[in-house]
């Protein structure tokens, strides 16, 4: 079984100081991972150690059993040995080019031009694909990223918070653009979010990142909710209003772009505030509501 | 009717001059627009020096060194058979060095501009340097290389100091414009020195409007 074994240790420079970022991860073929975690807790600088755009103090990066990076035996592939799809948080399109030939740039040589194609139309852009890209909307220009990613075929993507720049509306759909390219061309993804709504949607594992170490890894439902509640159904969502009614509380919860109204007695909204994210889960009858952590 | 000859010489001067102060230039700009050296404030420096040293002071060190009675000069006659002094390629080192910063400062400045992940994508998707630097890099700073080739050409046509240094006053071989004009002046002749003066002040104005009419992007409004 193919997996990706990264153990990296890297001094970071920081807003809030010096950081000693120290990872230990295993992923596993197939699986779509989120590392999540608060700006500056060392996210992104995993992901460009991995592209091989950023270099790691010590450790190893191990991939089908090939060293990417090992200090010990001074390895270090560049980043165009290393067979990756990367999307950058700008989306780093190339604005001399138009969409279509941002993605024929990538094109190996001698490969297959079918895939061009292919992906515009997998991608919903041909509409777009003579456009550049200054006269694309950011949601479009992320379509496009996400596709020139992937016409070298990687079998690894990388995608560096994509979708922090979205709205509610666009951030949904683009996430399951990422989900059905991440099906149909089983890749093994590697998604930086600091969204909870969006990990618990799209993730099989995540790992918990706090001041450059691991803190938490395994199924996202499991890691942000306590294990007691065994709901039928539970989704996760932001408070947005808590009303008074009587001796009751209306709790207004926004999950995805639909807004839901739960029941809530005093004792259970004491420890819950407008923009807490929470689980909305039902067991019986009355939705439960639970802060997450 | 005027000599043409000074005229055509100084634009074929500026043309060469242009031409190969941009082979040079694309290569150290890139470099120091992304270099970690030590070196690099040594490198800028240099490479800004002719804008505040008197022409003269360059002039009469290129002078020494390539004149043959000094070692490097002999060096080059001898085996390059190069002459420098008092000769037109001799001219166009000079002005190539003296023009240096014109050119360098601002593709190094373009080159500064671009986001740092364009050329990350570009290698994680497998290209080189060199293609990143000729396809990606390269097609986003073409304001920035127009203004250096423009501003490099406009300022070997306002040359006068290190021409006069290094060059001379030979009719044909170094007597550019701006030499004819002090000629003519020394020799009282006021109306030659007027037509040179003119025609360089029209086509160096011409040239410089053109710069700001195509990055301003005034010229594409008006053909909209």
């Amino acid at each position: 079984m193919a997996t990706i074994k990264i153990n990296l240790q890297k001094k970071l420079n920081a807003a809030s100081g010096m950081l000693h970022l120290d990872v230990d991860m295993n992923i596993e073929k197939g699986q779509l991972v989120t590392i999540y975690g608060e700006s500056g807790a060392g996210k992104t600088s995993i992901l460009r150690m991995l592209a091989g755009l950023m270099e790691a103090d010590s450790g190893q990066i191990l991939v089908n059993e090939k060293h990417w990076l090992s200090s010990q035996e001074r390895i270090c592939l560049k980043p165009q040995e290393r067979r990756i799809g990367f999307v950058f948080q700008d989306y780093a399109l190339f604005p001399n080019m138009t969409v279509k030939e941002n993605l024929k740039f990538a094109l190996e040589k001698g490969q297959d031009k079918s895939i061009v194609e292919e992906l515009i139309e997998f991608m919903e852009l041909g509409d777009l694909q003579n456009r550049h890209p200054e006269k694309l909307s950011g949601g479009q220009k992320q379509r496009v990223a996400l596709a020139r990613a992937l016409v070298r075929k990687p079998e690894i993507l990388l995608l560096d918070e994509p979708l922090s720049a979205l709205d509610a509306k666009m951030r949904s759909k683009l996430q399951d653009y990422i989900l059905k390219v991440h099906r149909k061309y089983h890749l093994t993804t590697l998604l930086i979010s600091h969204e909870v709504g969006e990990v618990i949607k799209m993730a099989d594992k995540i790992f918990i990142l706090e001041d450059g170490k691991i803190s938490k890894h395994g199924k996202p439902i499991d890691v942000f909710s306590s294990k007691q509640i065994s709901g039928k159904f539970q989704f996760s969502g932001e408070i947005v209003q808590i009303e008074k009614e009587e001796i009751i509380f209306i709790v207004t919860v926004l999950i995805g772009a639909n807004f839901v109204k739960i029941v809530a007695e005093e004792n259970e909204i004491s420890n819950m505030k407008v923009g807490d994210k929470v689980i909305v889960a039902s067991k019986a009858f009355n939705p439960i509501l639970r802060k997450i952590n | 009717m005027i000599d043409w000859q000074p005229l055509i010489l100084t634009f074929e001067l500026a043309l060469v001059t242009t031409l190969l102060l941009l082979v040079v230039s694309i290569p150290l700009s890139y470099w120091l627009a992304y270099t970690k050296s030590k070196f690099k404030p040594i490198i800028e420096t240099l490479v800004s020096m002719p804008l505040v040293l008197p022409p003269t002071v360059l002039g009469f060190y290129l002078l020494i060194a390539f004149s043959p009675s000094n070692s490097f000069g002999m060096w080059l006659d001898e085996n390059l058979g190069l002459r420098l002094i008092f000769s037109f390629e001799g001219l166009v080192i000079a002005s190539i060095i003296y023009s240096l910063p014109f050119m360098v400062h601002p593709i190094q400045a373009g080159f500064s501009s671009l986001p740092s992940s364009i050329s990350e994508a570009s290698y994680v998707l497998g290209k080189s340097k060199f293609i990143t630097l000729i396809k990606v890099l390269l097609p986003n700073i073409k304001k920035s290389l127009l203004t250096g080739i423009v501003l490099a050409f406009a300022h070997t046509i306002g040359e006068f100091g290190v021409v006069l240094m290094i060059g001379g006053n030979i009719p044909g071989k170094t007597k550019v414009a701006s030499i004819a004009i002090y000629d003519e002046v020394e020799a009282l002749n006021y109306g030659a020195a007027n037509s040179y003066s003119l025609i360089l002040f029209v086509i160096t104005f011409c040239i410089l409007l053109l710069v700001y009419l195509v990055n301003g992007g005034y010229l594409r409004r008006m053909i909209q």
